[in-house]
């Protein structure tokens, strides 16, 4: 029971970090857009895309903490309290991208829409940092078990904490890249499909460049988590996840973004594997194993079963959202973000009334 | 101290999963934990509350294909999809502040009532979904398919806080699990969930849902009123959303006494501090209103009402009322902070029922709303004062409990997080919250000053222009 949740463990952060890590993507693709006028058209699309998906995406990292805090709640109490600083900048930033976004959508003149679109931009990078520089502090062995026991500072602000921390930003980037240019080609504006297409490239040559120079970090900062991503089942995964990689550069170089979506979902996923192989048997190494960290098995018995009933629900209604997504029945007029707001008046009260059209994006 | 004499704890009490740790006092962590709640549980009445009115006014369109029901519900549901997208993110930071504030109740307990949250993430999960698909859908979907999407909504709005309210049931009424030595062993998470408490504080917090959204956005129509806006558009949503708040302020008071039963026999130090009763006794009184001053043990300058309190903690003029000195004063909550809570609750809650009732008579007799401009002045006070109702009954319940995270189990000292700088956290989040406040006020100023949506019976979407 112990390894099933495990696994659901790894599905959830797996999905958050293909769903979620992409809608940060997205924010980091809109803060490198350049100026209002040059950056709208990114940013509008960005808009469309993201609005009727990211709260759903986002429920992956709920599910993950209670599963994690039910089947093994010591390792999850000695985590947060642990690495209490990123996950509490993590948290903030969540509060600042999400309602940044949500309100962006509502903005009336274009300053209000940079200020918050400057917000949401800059959180989302926050975020996708700061929980993979917790990471890397679990994974390096940093985490102790007890009532923040670790080292406040250390625990996140060392080799291994900035390299998967910059990765997971890199990889958002990536996939929200290619999820962008796909949706770009259905919304039929082929010069953002271009562009995502340009950005795609670019983020994945520069995340395989850092993952593969990362290992030599690695190797001297979390020699066992090294060892264990260079052999056996781990080293399967990485090499996995590298094809995976490979191959989505050669669909997007092609043009075939659809495929690209799910190439670009497998790399994530093999690396998320290969490294729970890598720390095997370990939660918290290096000492708190999975059996020893597992709740009683009447309550992994009943998560499951309570995961399996909700699932019975959970799984058709997300079917039917991400068919009526990707079938675009829920597709809003593309509009680029700038162009609201135009023409633009002295007064932003008077505005507000001029841009009427703002409520499309609600 | 030797407690003999006092009232012996049912259970007996934990060390933590992560040693016997905490500071003295876990006063910065509760505050920020009594913070984030004051700003998450008034957005997620909207997300409890609001899909129904909602759908009743989809239901109302579908049925005379009268498109001012149509407006009003499409601008409904986007009020609330912006509602739940901060629900979304504040109720994060709470799941977060668990592991962050608590980590040795969550490594001692999480196991035990996990599950409810579990459960409560695949609810909310269910409401996302469908909740976008519901707004994204208008006038992209059938209209009866469109209809049926929002019901996932109000159901999932349902079971979310279900879950959620049976943990903070399970911490008031500990159940399903075994204390050996110390350690908390053989949990029954099915038991857990489903405690004694659940019931009570499901039913009350739903209502209360229903009267904060209900009275909140007939606030905002009551001001309009005032101002000269009575048009169809005007009239439909006050009368929806004063009818939903006002039958649940009838519903509140018949469950307010119920909760207040149940927590005479559950946790009968709590009923002490709410009633200000030191002693012990048969035929207590209920004082209304006063100061309770510890180092005479009384309420001064209330007004007492004989025999009241039992008649209303056990329905029966002559029966025993547990007072606070049943239990050794390191094990008594602050008395002044419940008792003021409480009796503002009560007293709010009685208030706002007499405007549901002026409501409901007028239009029962003359199917039209109440003539008199002071009713609306009521109305637009009323959102406030159920937003105040509320959170004054959560630190009745909360703050009440205290010294306890988990009832006569473990202390709250004893789960607090020993990181440094929560001082600094606390401050950041005040900040935020500010913002965030401040943000949301300027969002909804902006909603109702956009004219409704034109909708053109038949035709496709429209989105108004303020021509
Ligand atoms: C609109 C808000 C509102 C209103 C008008 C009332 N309440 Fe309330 N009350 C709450 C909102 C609330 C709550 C949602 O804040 C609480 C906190 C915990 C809970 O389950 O509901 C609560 C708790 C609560 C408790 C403690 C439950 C516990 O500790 O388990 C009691 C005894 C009452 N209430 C009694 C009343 C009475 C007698 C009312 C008279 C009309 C009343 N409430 C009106
Ligand atoms: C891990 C779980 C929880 C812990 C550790 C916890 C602990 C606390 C503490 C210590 C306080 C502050 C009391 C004070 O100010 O003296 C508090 C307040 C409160 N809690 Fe809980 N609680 C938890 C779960 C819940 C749940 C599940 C709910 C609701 C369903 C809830 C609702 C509240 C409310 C509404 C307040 C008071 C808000 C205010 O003072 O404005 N709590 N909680
Ligand atoms: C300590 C207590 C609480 C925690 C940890 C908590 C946690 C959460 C989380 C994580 C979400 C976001 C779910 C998502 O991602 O979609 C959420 C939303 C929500 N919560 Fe809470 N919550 C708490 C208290 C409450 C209470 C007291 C209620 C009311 C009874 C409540 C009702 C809801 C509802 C209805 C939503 C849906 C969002 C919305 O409608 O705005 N929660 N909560």
């Amino acid at each position: 029971m112990a390894e099933v949740c495990l696994a659901l463990v790894v599905v959830g952060i797996t999905a958050y970090a293909v769903l979620g890590g992409a809608d940060y993507g997205a924010g980091f693709w809109d803060l490198t857009a350049g100026g209002a006028q040059r950056g709208g058209r990114i940013r509008g699309m960005v808009q469309r895309s993201m609005s009727p998906v990211w709260e759903a995406n986002h429920v992956w990292l709920i599910f993950v903490l209670v599963v994690v805090w039910t089947a093994f709640p010591v390792a999850f109490g000695s985590v947060f309290s642990t690495l209490a600083i990123p996950l509490f900048l993590a948290a903030l930033g969540i509060i600042f991208r999400g309602t940044a976004f949500a309100l962006r959508g509502h903005a009336a003149t274009i300053r209000e829409a940079r200020v918050l679109g400057a917000t949401f931009a800059l959180s989302s990078v926050l975020v996708p940092f700061s929980f993979g520089a917790a990471l890397g502090g679990v994974a390096s062995g940093r985490v102790p078990v007890g009532n923040a026991a670790g080292d406040m500072v250390d625990s996140w602000l060392n080799p291994t904490s900035l390299l998967i921390g910059v990765l997971a930003v890199l990889t958002g980037a990536y996939l929200a890249a290619v999820f962008l240019a796909d949706d770009s080609v259905r919304a039929e504006q082929p010069d953002l499909a271009r562009a995502f297409r340009a950005r795609a490239l670019g983020a994945g040559a520069v995340t395989g460049l850092v993952a593969v120079g990362g290992l030599a970090v690695l190797r001297s900062d979390a020699r066992a988590l090294f060892d264990g991503l260079t052999s056996g089942g781990g080293l399967v995964l990485v090499l996995i996840s590298a094809a995976a990689g490979a191959v989505t550069l050669a669909l997007v170089w092609t043009g075939r973004f659809g495929p690209a979506r799910f190439s670009a979902a497998a790399a994530v996923a093999a690396v998320t594997v290969g490294w729970v192989l890598a720390q095997r048997p370990y939660v918290l190494p290096p000492r708190l194993t999975l059996d020893a960290a597992a709740a009683d098995d009447t309550v992994l018995t009943t998560l499951v079963a309570g995961l399996g009933i909700g699932a019975l629900v959970l799984l058709p209604s997300l079917w039917y959202l991400y068919r009526l997504v990707l079938q675009g029945r829920l597709d809003q007029d593309y509009e680029p973000l700038d162009q609201r707001f135009r023409p633009l008046s002295a007064s932003d009260e008077r505005d507000a009334g001029d841009a009427g059209r703002a409520g499309g994006a609600a | 101290m030797p407690d003999a004499g006092f009232l012996t704890l049912a259970v007996e009490q934990v060390d933590g999963a992560l040693g016997r740790t905490g500071g003295p006092d876990a006063l910065v962590a509760r505050r920020m934990q009594a913070l984030s709640l004051a700003v998450h549980i008034p957005i997620v009445c909207f997300g409890i509350a609001f899909p129904a009115m909602i759908l009743f006014v989809e239901g109302l369109y579908l049925r005379t294909g009268d498109v001012t029901y149509k407006a009003l519900a499409k601008r409904w549901s986007k009020v609330a999809l912006t509602l739940f997208a901060v629900g979304v993110v504040t109720g994060t930071i709470l799941s977060f502040e668990f592991g962050l504030l608590w980590p040795n109740f969550m490594a001692t307990f999480a196991d035990v009532f996990g599950v409810g949250f579990a459960l409560e993430g695949i609810s909310f999960f269910v409401e996302a979904i469908f909740i976008a698909i519901y707004v994204y859908g208008w006038d992209r979907l059938g209209r009866r398919a469109h209809f049926l999407v929002g019901v996932p909504i109000v159901l999932s709005g349902f079971t979310g806080s279900f879950w959620v309210l049976g943990v903070n049931a399970w911490m008031n009424s500990p159940t399903g699990f075994t204390v050996v030595d110390g350690r908390v062993t053989d949990p029954r998470p099915l038991e857990a969930l489903l405690t004694p408490n659940l019931g009570h504080e499901l039913a009350h917090m739903y209502l209360a849902g229903y009267m904060v959204t209900g009275f909140i956005v007939a606030g905002v129509y009551a001001g309009g009123w005032l101002k000269g806006r009575r048009d169809r558009y005007h009239r439909t949503a006050l009368v929806v959303t004063l009818a939903f708040a006002a039958l649940a302020s009838a519903a509140q008071g018949i469950v307010g006494d119920w909760a207040g039963r149940r927590v005479a026999d559950s946790q009968p130090v709590k009923l002490a501090a709410f009633e200000g009763l030191a002693r012990t006794q048969a035929g207590a009184p209920f004082t209304i209103g006063g100061i309770y001053d510890a180092d005479r043990g009384e309420v001064r300058y209330g007004i007492h009402i004989p025999k009241m309190l039992s008649l209303l903690a056990h329905h029966d003029p002559n029966a025993r009322v547990t007072g606070l000195d049943a239990v050794p004063p390191r094990d008594r909550p602050p008395v002044n902070v419940v008792r003021v809570a409480f009796q503002t609750m009560v007293g709010i809650g009685v208030a706002l029922g007499l405007v549901g009732l002026v409501f409901v008579l007028t239009w029962l007799r003359h199917r039209r709303l109440p003539r008199s401009r002071w009713f609306y002045r009521a109305v637009v006070a009323a959102g406030p004062l159920s937003l105040v109702a509320l959170i004054a009954g959560w630190v009745a319940t909360e703050v009440g409990r205290q010294p306890w995270i988990v009832y006569e189990v473990m202390r709250t000292s004893q789960a607090v997080t020993r990181a440094d700088g929560l001082e600094v956290g606390f401050a950041v989040l005040v900040a935020v919250y500010a913002g965030l406040a401040a943000a949301v006020a300027w969002l909804l100023r902006r909603l109702a000053r956009r004219p409704p949506e034109t909708e053109v019976a038949g035709a496709p979407a429209t989105e108004a222009s303020r021509a």
